[in-house]
């Protein structure tokens, strides 16, 4: 599904990647942990396409495809979706119409049939539901006025109703009371199939005991210095980052 | 003065002379107007009200009569459904217009009246005043719902630069209401100046929406006084897509006590375009609300102005009054400039002004496109809410409509 490979950037004049490889297989969920500034959600930016970061070095295959070289659109009709650790807000824009106006750009690249405002409608409102969102969020300016809890839910409502292929969930979790994280946890777990892959970062162990990981890997300082199964994800919130960190450093 | 507008000024006092005898109304008015354009010519940008507005192009233009005998069936494109009354080339075309109900039309060039307002100080008032040759008057009497009116002007003459003056009144009695949406459109080079005076009567309503599409050659020039009584609305909303140079100055006058005027725009100006919008609100009376919103989208080299007067007089204690003008640039070529104005002799009053200039938020583009939406149609959807503020507004849908189709072209003939 998405093979990185020795990636590297940098924004403005600071390295922040210096070479991250990682294959993660369709069907697997893979955590992503490590300390702050070590580079967890540039990794993410990177993937998406963020025009404030320069990739210097690497390569990143998603499905075969050259994602680096891709638009960022382009990305999300391949099937690529990030949820951001601080979604944008955008005043004047009804939330319904900017995910309708989301699903049919990508249905659209797809070759596939849009969608009309009545089917649509249908969809978000089940989609909601099921995420335990008051209607009213719908019709709302996208995140104005959202509080942070109902930000990160309305970015997993976009994740369920553009249903990406690879989902990359940049600290989903924080700021999170423990019923809305179970909610994103279900948000994804209800996405998982042999077709659908998600890289979930995150800073702590919590999110990992409802959203059970394949593999964790520890990035610091710009690039993965341990992997290993869903058990390094305890270790590191029984030790903390300094020791994992310590030994690499060391080692 | 600068010898070009001096020249221009003397082309349409020539063109006076000749069609002079065969003017209808008042020649008196007529020769005071042209006395006062002879001496004061074209506005200047060395005189404040027309600062960041050059005609140098226009006075450079040797404008002619528009021939009498017009296509007999030209295209009028999109408007409001229902009646309309429509101009070609400036002149009142029967054939053409559909009458409404509950209004009584009648054209200048039948029985002009120049109004209540002579209004020859102002330069391009004066050229009116001095030129005009037929316009529509619009009179709603006391108490009547008159529903929607839609005024088309089209310019059809497009192979020889013409100028046409009209010259219209909207007259709304007490207690009356009327919604005026206006479309102005045409090919060629040509000048369109027209003079609007609209009176609303003790708790009556005119709302008048308009949107000026002309040609890409043309010079718009479009100045309106309205008279507001006691609890009195007047509601305006333009929209500038197009012309070369485009100034729609309005004069809004609050006289009677609880009155409102909303003067709210939008101008979405590319390539070479200049769009200027003026406002002067008149608080003579207490009690009134103003309120104007202004949104400009500006790319490529264009140019937009806004220059915004409220003045509050000794009486108009409670008035409330509030004025936002904000800019988006799309290109580093284009330019807004912003000069609001606020002269207050009252001390009990509410009054706010205030400017924003920026560009498409780099976060929010990134949102949506990394959400599929493409680029052009990301930018497209954050310039429509950076416009909803003013067009929230707009009550009557099948206006509001209209102005929203004409957003949707004028971003499709323009991919950013």
């Amino acid at each position: 599904m998405l093979s990185i490979n020795n990636l590297a950037a940098r924004i403005e004049e600071k390295e922040i990647l210096r070479g991250i490889s990682l294959d993660l297989p369709a069907g697997q969920v893979h955590a992503i942990m490590g300390p702050n500034g070590s580079g967890k959600s540039t990794l993410g930016y990177v993937l998406s396409g963020h025009e404030g970061y320069e990739v210097t070095g690497g390569t990143v295959s998603f499905e075969g495809q050259d994602l680096l070289a891709m638009e960022p659109e382009a990305r999300a009709a391949a099937g690529l979706f990030l949820a951001f650790q601080a979604p944008i807000e955008l005043p004047g824009v009804n939330n319904a119409n900017f995910l309708r106006t989301a699903l049919n750009a990508i249905r659209r690249a797809r070759g596939e049939a849009e969608l009309d405002a009545i089917g649509f409608l249908r969809l978000a409102r089940a989609e909601s539901k099921r995420l335990g969102m008051p209607d009213d969020m719908l019709k709302r300016n996208v995140n104005v006025g959202f509080s942070g809890g109902e930000k990160k839910r309305n970015e997993v409502l976009q994740m369920a109703i553009l249903r990406p292929k690879l989902a990359v969930l940049d600290e989903t979790d924080s700021g999170l009371d423990i019923d809305a994280l179970k909610i994103v946890a279900e948000g994804v777990n209800a996405l998982r199939s042999p077709e659908f892959s998600a890289l979930v970062i995150t800073h702590h162990q919590r999110l990992l005991d409802h959203l059970v990981p394949d593999r964790v890997h520890v990035l610091s300082a710009g690039r993965i210095i341990r992997s290993g199964g869903p058990e390094l994800a305890r270790e590191l919130e029984a030790n903390g980052y300094a020791g994992v960190v310590g030994e690499a450093a060391a080692a | 003065m600068n010898q070009s507008l001096r020249n221009g000024a003397d082309a349409f006092l020539q063109r006076y002379q000749g069609l002079r005898a065969r003017l209808p109304g008042d020649l008196a008015l007529r020769d005071a107007a042209a006395e006062r354009f002879a001496a004061d010519g074209l506005p200047s940008t060395k005189g404040e009200a027309w600062r960041y507005t050059s005609l140098r192009g226009l006075a450079e233009t040797a404008f002619q009569e528009p021939l009498v005998a017009v296509s007999s069936n030209p295209d009028l494109g999109e408007a409001v459904d229902g009646p309309r009354l429509v101009l070609v080339d400036g002149r009142y075309q029967p054939g053409l217009s559909v009458l409404p109900e509950g209004v009584t039309v009648t054209t200048f060039a039948d029985q002009p009246d120049f109004g209540r307002l002579p209004g020859i100080e102002a330069p391009m008032v004066a050229l009116n005043t001095m030129l005009a040759e037929d316009g529509v008057q619009l009179h709603v009497a006391a108490g009547v719902d008159a529903g929607t009116v839609a005024l088309l002007s089209l310019a059809v003459d497009g192979h020889r630069p013409v100028a046409f003056h009209p010259r219209h009144s909207l007259h709304v009695e007490a207690g009356a209401k009327l919604t005026v949406v206006e479309v102005a459109r045409g090919e060629g080079a040509y000048l369109h100046n027209a003079v609007t005076q609209a009176v609303v009567g003790e708790d009556a309503t005119l709302v008048h929406v308009r949107l000026q599409q002309e040609g890409a050659a043309a010079y718009h020039v479009n100045t309106t006084f309205a008279e507001i009584a006691a609890r009195g609305v007047y509601d305006a909303f333009v929209l500038t897509l197009g012309a070369k140079l485009a100034r729609t100055e309005i004069h809004a006058r609050l006289m009677g006590e609880g009155g409102a005027v909303h003067l709210n725009g939008a101008q979405l100006l590319g390539d070479q375009q200049h769009g200027d919008i003026t406002t002067i609100v008149a608080h003579d009376a207490p009690g009134c609300a103003s309120r104007q919103t202004i949104k400009n989208v500006l790319s490529d080299h264009a140019r937009g102005v806004f220059q915004g007067r409220i003045e509050v007089a000794r009486v108009a204690q409670k008035t409330d009054g509030y004025q936002m003008n904000q800019a988006l640039l799309l290109s580093p070529h284009a330019e807004i400039n912003c000069k609001p104005q606020l002269e207050i002799y009252a001390d009990d009053v509410k009054c706010s002004h205030g400017a924003t200039v920026g560009e498409l938020d780099a976060d929010q583009l990134f949102y949506l496109r990394s959400r599929g939406v493409p680029e052009a149609e990301a930018r497209a959807i954050l310039v429509r809410s950076f416009l909803s503020e003013a067009m929230d507004p707009i009550q009557h849908e099948g206006a509001r409509a209209l102005l929203e189709r004409a957003i949707e072209q004028w971003w499709e003939r323009r991919p950013a």
